[in-house]
């Protein structure tokens, strides 16, 4: 039932907000609808056994095979647990902002909320592509009605990008549906297929552009700096924080389980373009000016190192225990990553829109010297700017050091090369972040910054949130880890090519 | 049969009140109760009651695809009706007439929708297209207007040519105009019938504006008014695209070896050509002339990929093709200035229309949650089991990319532009826009229990 809630309750609770005439009641509720979902994720995630609560069906559409299926295995508990928690983050973070048409825009993000839980809890293929486009919809409105000045080009540029590589997964669907004995869109109908190698070797990109593109891996990413520039920042804080993660979950979810030798063949060259999207995400962010950008760069540069840690996974165990544990660490890995990079990026952006709204820019070369003058404001951005290198203790640094100890068991001649590169990345991130930290924080207060900047209760509550998430997972990451033991177990025996080749 | 018989006396019952004196509101509303008549009556024969029962086993059978397609057809009509009728009588005096040509239009729906014999197929088509003729030519002192009306009528006519030729030749190798009987024929298929097959499949892809037949199209949707470029575009195409996937469901199933791959390489071609001009069009009305060629092309993927859901796809087609295209003519047809910056921020003005007419672009695009998505998929699917369909349906949906990002323009123009200077948004009435979002409603309806239109076909 909680499943169906999730989903429920943002769509319904959208709708109402959407409508809703009265403007101040607008943000009380729909923090309300967004609190309540993510009550409803934590009551789930602790005290309801999982049969009964997270999984849903119902017929839908007969003729064409499609069912409304949910089921919240353990990844949709956890990208649940994200979405949630990001929807409460982009609201306490508007709290203060006043937008025309609120009762709109606060609507639109809702319903935005529910096409992402759809993604994240479908096990129905028919019904995740509609989650899929349904989140998209909101978004093209929301970036280009209440976005920057190139919105309009910007937007549709990011939207046909989208559209195009969803579209071929569509066709991908419906050949894998055609192929089913039973006409069926289950993710248990597509898990049973035995596909052949040389069919699989081109159904794999059918499905892979879609979620590269949302990734975005290079080179796909060209739509992604501009839109997150471009959006208002609650949505590029949902854009990065939780939509991107579609992308990763779908190819745990849709990918690797289903056409697993097609990833196999293909890993190589998928690594490749993310590790390559590493170190170019990070040269082009050390050469930014503009926050935002900078930001948007960085996020390509963690999410091609969480797709290549997840890459890294696809090969043949023998079944030895051995390669299996390894590749258990590498899944954990990427799932505490998907959680902590979404929190620290969403601290991000809301640092970013507190700074650009305060003092009008976000050019790095007008800000300086607000260590000074906004001594709070410096904390927690550095706080959250040490999480998004992954410096111990913060909670990037498990997930990371686990990716990376992917990386280096994967099963390719070039795994050191990939190792090495994307190693690079690292102190690449470190050299953009410290940077910012400086320029932003340091050195002489200008005409801008001398007046300092206070932190509204809303903001303080919203980045305490953050900051608690980065050091819990960062000193307790076991937590984490113990959620996902079981299911990680399973899902990297499910993957396992030695098991594939047999069936 | 009801619609046959209601649709021929309301023909003739129009026909008479131009001469009789009576009001042009009047005329409307008589118009509009035959209409809704038309409707109902088809949703009776589907319940059991006919009015009268014509014995026509060899030429005509009206089955549950016929009536489902007729009661879309008339249900569309009417909501036509609603919302554009009064927009006919700026077109010429003869306002009663427009009415009864569009009522003998339906009964050669009737027919082109239940033959059995390729003759009513062709009786049923010239019922269709002689009207339409005089509908296009209607605004008689623009030039435009005639000049629209002459090409159709030199084209058109000569595909009929085409068609009857065609006919001939398959009468001559098969010794039948039955559709069943050609069917029925086994062997291997001589040259004779062959031709006559191509024949036919050109004429009508010419009917339903195919590329490369489609030369046609964009001139005369551009010069007829605009209320009858709505009707055509939508039910009229709607309907021949019914008989043409009729004609080849029943008649040359058996043949699909011959004519599928040419059918494929129509679709593919109506596709690229349709959306590739239409995004760089200025006038919206030139817009949907090729959007509905655009369309037209995805349409045809179900004759490709005839049998499995083939049919069903195309009655979602038909009704979420014609809601859609209808609400945006009939707004259009209001509006002043028919470039894309005569919508510049519509929806500050008229938020209600605006958020209205996004339903029926998103659902041209083919967007979840609405019917052209569904619509969409499911020509999608019959057309990926045929030969080549992989790739066919490849093509099919990065043109249907091309086609959001013409469609959004005009969202865009309505959403995130100023209104320009000197454009006057007209008044809408409180019942146009309710009528507005009726349909749109149904194609939400439809795109997410598409069930509900479609058991109608089986029950």
């Amino acid at each position: 039932m909680i499943a169906l809630l999730l989903v429920l309750l943002p769509l319904v609770g959208g709708g109402l907000v959407f409508f809703l005439p009265r403007v101040p009641a607008v943000r009380p509720v729909s923090l309300l609808v967004a609190l309540s979902s993510l009550f409803a994720v934590l009551w789930g995630v602790a005290g309801c056994s999982p049969a009964e609560c997270w999984s849903f069906d119902a017929e839908w559409i007969q003729p064409i095979g499609a069912r409304f299926t949910l089921n919240g295995d353990v990844l949709g508990r956890w990208m649940s647990l994200l979405t949630a928690l990001g929807s409460v983050l982009a609201i306490l973070g508007s709290w203060n902002t006043d937008r025309k048409m609120p009762n709109r825009f606060y609507g639109l993000m809702l319903w935005m909320q529910a096409g992402m839980s759809i993604v994240f809890l479908s096990a129905d293929a028919f019904l995740f592509y509609f989650g899929w486009e349904l989140a998209l919809i909101p978004a093209y409105f929301l970036s280009s009605i209440w976005g920057g000045e190139r919105r309009v080009a910007v937007t549709i540029k990011f939207f046909l990008y989208t559209f195009v590589g969803s579209v071929l997964m569509l066709i991908g669907l419906i050949y894998l549906q055609g192929l089913t004995p039973e006409g069926s869109f289950q993710w248990q109908s597509f898990r049973k297929l035995e596909l052949a190698e040389s069919k699989q070797m081109w159904l794999f990109w059918l499905f892979f552009l879609a979620f590269a593109i949302k990734v975005p891996l290079f080179p796909f990413h060209t739509w992604q700096p501009d839109a997150y520039e471009q959006a208002p920042t609650p949505i590029t804080l949902l854009l990065s924080g939780v939509m991107v993660k579609m992308g990763v979950v779908a190819m745990i979810r849709w990918l690797m389980p289903i056409l697993g030798i097609g990833v196999f063949i293909w890993s190589d060259v998928v690594i490749c373009m993310a590790v390559v999207g590493i170190v170019y995400a990070s040269l082009v962010a050390i050469r930014q000016d503009d926050l935002k950008r900078l930001i948007a760069y960085s996020s390509i540069a963690h999410m091609g190192l969480t797709v290549a840690a997840l890459f890294s996974l696809s090969g043949f165990t023998n079944n030895s225990n051995v390669v299996l544990q390894y590749h258990h660490l590498g899944f954990q890995g990427v799932l505490l990553q998907l959680f902590s990079h979404g929190v620290n990026i969403m601290g991000m952006w809301l640092l970013a829109d507190r700074i650009e709204s305060r003092f009008g820019t976000r050019k790095l070369s007008e800000l300086g010297g607000l260590a000074r003058t906004a001594p709070m404001l410096t904390i927690f951005f550095v706080i959250i700017a040490l999480a998004n290198i992954a410096l111990p203790l913060t909670n990037a640094f498990p997930g990371e050091f686990l990716q990376f100890n992917a990386i280096f068991h994967a099963q390719s001649p070039y795994r050191v090369v990939f190792l090495i590169v994307s190693g690079l990345g690292v102190i690449l991130s470190a050299i953009y972040t410290l940077n910012m930290i400086r320029r932003i924080f340091y050195g002489e207060t200008n005409a801008v910054t001398e007046h300092g900047l206070r932190l509204s209760t809303a903001e303080t509550l919203a980045l305490s949130l953050v900051v608690l998430l980065v050091l819990v997972f960062g000193i307790y990451p076991q937590a984490a880890l113990d959620f996902t033991n079981d299911y990680a177990w399973e899902y990297v025996k499910s993957i396992d090519i030695t098991r594939f080749l047999a069936k | 049969m009801n619609l046959l018989l209601l649709a021929a006396f309301w023909g003739v019952l129009m026909m008479f009140l131009s001469v009789s004196g009576i009001s042009r509101s009047r005329i409307r509303w008589v118009a509009r109760l035959g209409m809704g008549l038309l409707f109902v009556s088809t949703g009776a024969e589907m319940q059991g009651f006919v009015l009268y029962d014509l014995n026509t086993p060899e030429m005509l059978s009206v089955d549950r695809y016929a009536l489902v397609m007729l009661a879309i057809l008339s249900g569309c009509g009417f909501l036509y009706f609603l919302l554009s009728d009064q927009d006919m009588a700026a077109v010429g005096n003869d306002y009663s007439e427009y009415f009864a040509l569009i009522f003998f239009i339906f009964c050669g729906f009737v027919l082109v929708l239940s033959f059995t014999s390729l003759l009513m197929l062709f009786l049923g088509i010239e019922i269709v297209t002689i009207p339409l003729y005089i509908l296009t030519g209607s605004d008689k002192r623009n030039l435009k207007s005639n000049e629209a009306s002459l090409k159709y009528f030199l084209l058109g006519a000569f595909s009929t040519g085409l068609m009857l030729m065609g006919i001939a030749l398959v009468y001559g190798a098969r010794g039948s105009f039955s559709a069943i009987e050609l069917a029925g024929a086994s062997g291997i298929p001589t040259q004779l019938l062959l031709g006559g097959l191509f024949l036919m499949l050109f004429s009508l892809a010419f009917k339903v504006s195919v590329a490369p037949f489609h030369f046609w199209t964009p001139d005369v949707y551009d010069g007829a008014p605009t209320v009858f470029t709505s009707f055509m575009a939508t039910l009229v195409k709607v309907a021949a695209f019914a008989g043409f996937l009729r004609l080849f469901d029943q008649a040359f199933m058996s043949l699909t070896a011959a004519w599928q791959v040419w059918a494929g390489a129509l679709a593919v071609l109506t596709l690229v050509i349709g959306n590739i001009t239409a995004v760089y069009q200025q006038s919206v009305k030139r817009l949907l002339a090729y959007s509905s060629i655009a369309q037209a092309g995805f349409m045809m993927l179900g004759i490709y990929g005839l049998g499995g859901l083939a049919k069903e796809g195309m009655v979602l087609y038909a009704a979420s093709y014609s809601l859609a295209t209808i609400g945006i003519f009939a707004v259009l047809t209001r509006l002043e200035d028919y470039t894309l910056e005569g919508f510049n921020g519509l929806a500050k003005e008229q938020p209600w229309v605006a958020a209205l007419l996004t339903v029926f672009l998103l659902s041209l695009a083919g967007i979840p949650l609405t019917a052209g998505f569904l619509a969409k998929f499911y020509m999608l699917q019959a057309a990926v089991e045929a030969q080549y369909g992989l790739a066919v349906v490849i093509v099919a949906v990065l043109m249907a990319a091309i086609g959001v990002f013409y469609y959004f323009r005009i969202l865009q123009a309505m959403y995130f532009r100023e209104r320009s200077d000197g454009v006057v948004f007209p008044v809408f009435s409180a019942g146009f826009v309710r009528v507005l979002a009726v349909m749109a409603l149904l194609i939400v309806v439809l795109g997410t229990q598409p069930g509900w239109l479609l058991r109608y076909l089986y029950f």
